[in-house]
């Protein structure tokens, strides 16, 4: 790991203004992915704030919505009872990612900052236009079975690798940021992360030295049908191949509105839009969710290792859609 | 190097030939090295003699190893052998074990660094460094965390406590005693951590926090008992190569339930579980 320099930030003022001063800088809240990031040189701050200190660890009701402070844990998040009971989709999503160390560990701000777990993305000793802009993507032709098939760039084909994420998509999050001056702005969460295009060293939109400070949930009406499905390599402690976030509203068992967000196939959380809009006024059935899932995932593009991705979505929405529906 | 050769006979009053190299110059580094070890004087020698075979080209690669030897025979007292110059050092004040320590650390240093090499406390593994295999875990104010991807610094007025905090010898936890009835361990490097992990995940238990097995998240009842298969769930950020998981499940379930957990050795029991929910699942399917 290369030195850097240590600060202990009391006020986010502080925090943001330490930060934006220095291009190389960067805030330390969990630490789970950025130290082990730089163990692995791919990050190379020369400072780093400490913003662990600052209080913005709240989960509480505002008016109809939510909000969940950005430094809250996931743990904290994940078990609080205006989240298990609004949102058990969250609830749910939170604690199918990592293991329960890390869920003690990273904070709700920290994992919608996670980087993603390319492979080349990690290895210095390969080419990656995230780590390294302009060297090449190693995965576009290389080991890409865990990589995009919607919405990638020849520049990168990497895919997000948050649960919690997926879940928020769906809940159509906003996050709350503000700047060194105090300036604060929502940014809706499908806005947030970004898609690769010629920069994916950029993965969302936040401005250097931007601190989130919350992100705040619309209340919704998904909580007795919804369901967060993982499927993964192993039973668990391990990243998704394919993940679904599904909430639905039905009303005298016709579903009124319905959302549908997909992790391990896309740069960002990937709404199923086309999906989404197939369910609006029909009656739930297998019939139904096989249509809609196949006429989502008609539009992706499997890489050379990752076909397997089409027909495992299609069934992960399939599924994600019964269950959220039972 | 000029003191070390004045009374060297007085050390050993026979010089054996391969001691011989000891008369040659140190290096620089390796001067800074003994220094950083807190080895001085008749330490020094006695540990110079006791690394002489394998000759000070090694010195480097046995560090480590012998760094925990010289602290476990009190050779050394890590805690004041403070390296002479520290890069982007940060105070530190924490409570380690119920024990007050005030530690001077370099920025990059990790809470497990800190514990197995500065603080002699070499009961918390490094597995994988990188946060995957959970040998390093830790309670950090009563929960358990990966120290490995702590920063020391990060842990000003923390509450610490390592294995060697959880129960000693004469008085184990019962989850260190259901370890050793169970036999939940073959090599043992990854038992620290899962300890740590399950004397935290019997408390989480308590408070009623769920997991992904949960059934009914939204449920204001607390779970009385896990089943199995949340146990496993709970447990799975401690890898163990050994593969020693069906009798560290037994141990945490005895100390879980209170009662004794019966050796089944029906490896067929648990195939038969799946294959009774894939036949239920296909049943459910056919109603949708």
């Amino acid at each position: 790991m290369r030195p850097f320099k240590y600060d202990r930030a009391k006020k986010s003022n502080d925090a943001t203004k330490m930060v934006a001063s220095n291009k190389n800088a960067k805030f330390l809240a969990g630490g789970t992915n950025i130290v082990d990031l730089m163990k692995e040189n791919v990050e190379r701050p020369d400072a780093l704030v400490d913003v662990n200190n600052l209080e913005l660890k709240q989960i509480k009701s505002m008016g109809s919505n939510i909000s969940i402070g950005a430094l809250a844990k996931n743990k904290d998040t994940a078990n609080h009872p205006l989240i298990k009971q609004n949102f058990p989709l969250l609830t749910q999503a939170i604690l199918s990612g990592a293991s329960a160390q890390i869920r003690n560990m990273a904070t709700n701000g920290g994992n919608l900052n996670q980087r993603t777990r390319c492979v080349y993305f990690y290895d210095t000793a390969t080419p990656c236009n995230k780590r390294e802009p302009g060297t090449g993507c190693g995965a576009a032709e290389g080991l890409n079975r865990m990589h995009a098939i919607f919405g990638y760039s020849d520049k990168c084909v990497a895919t997000h690798p948050s649960d919690m994420c997926i879940a928020l998509a769906a809940l159509d999050a906003v996050v709350h940021v503000e700047d060194e001056k105090g300036n604060k702005r929502k940014i809706l969460f499908g806005a947030y992360h970004r898609l690769p295009g010629d920069t994916p060293e950029k993965d969302n939109n936040l401005k250097h030295g931007e601190l989130i400070t919350s992100i705040e949930i619309p209340k919704n009406k998904f909580a007795n049908n919804s369901y967060y499905l993982k499927v993964r390599d192993r039973a668990s402690y391990a990243f998704a191949l394919v993940s679904v976030a599904t909430g639905l509203e039905i009303k005298n068992g016709i579903i009124r509105k319905s959302r549908i967000a997909m992790g391990g196939v896309a740069h960002k959380p990937w709404r199923a839009m086309i999906a989404e809009k197939e369910l609006i006024g029909k009656k739930p059935s297998q019939k139904l969710f096989e249509r809609a899932a196949k006429m989502e995932m008609e539009r992706a593009k499997p890489l050379e290792h990752n076909k397997y991705k089409v027909t495992l979505g299609e069934r992960a929405i399939v599924r994600a859609l019964k269950m959220a529906s039972a | 190097m000029k003191e070390l050769n004045e009374g060297f006979e007085s050390y050993d009053l026979v010089m054996h030939e391969d001691e011989m190299f000891l008369c040659e110059e140190l290096t620089e580094d390796e001067e800074k090295l003994l220094d950083e070890l807190g080895i001085h004087g008749a330490s020094r020698r006695k540990f110079l003699g006791q690394v002489g075979a394998a000759g000070f080209g090694m010195l480097a690669m046995q560090v480590l190893a012998q760094q925990d030897t010289l602290a476990a025979e009190g050779l050394v007292d890590l805690t004041k052998s403070e390296p002479v110059s520290i890069e982007n050092a940060v105070n530190v004040n924490m409570r380690i074990n119920g024990v007050r320590k005030s530690l001077k650390v370099d920025s990059r240093m990790t809470l497990l660094d800190a514990l197995r090499e500065r603080l002699g406390l070499t009961g918390s593994k490094k597995g994988c460094d990188h946060g995957q295999c959970g040998a390093c875990t830790v309670h950090v104010d009563g929960e358990r965390h990966l120290s490995c991807l702590t920063l020391a610094a990060t842990c000003e007025d923390k509450d610490i406590k390592t294995i060697e905090g959880i129960g000693d010898e004469k008085n184990l936890h019962p989850m260190q005693a259901a370890f050793v009835k169970y036999d939940a361990f073959q090599c043992g490097y990854c038992t620290p951590g899962q300890i740590c992990s399950a004397v935290a995940l019997l408390d989480e238990a308590k408070k009623g926090e769920v997991s992904y097995e949960t059934e009914n998240i939204s449920a204001k009842t607390r779970p009385v008992q896990l089943s199995d298969d949340e146990i496993r769930e709970r447990m799975s950020g401690n890898l163990c190569r050994c593969g020693a998981y069906p009798n560290i499940l037994k141990a945490i379930k005895e100390v879980h339930t209170g009662k004794a957990v019966a050796q089944t050795w029906n490896f067929s029991e648990r195939l038969d579980d799946i294959a009774e929910n894939y036949e239920q699942e296909d049943a459910n399917d056919e109603t949708v």
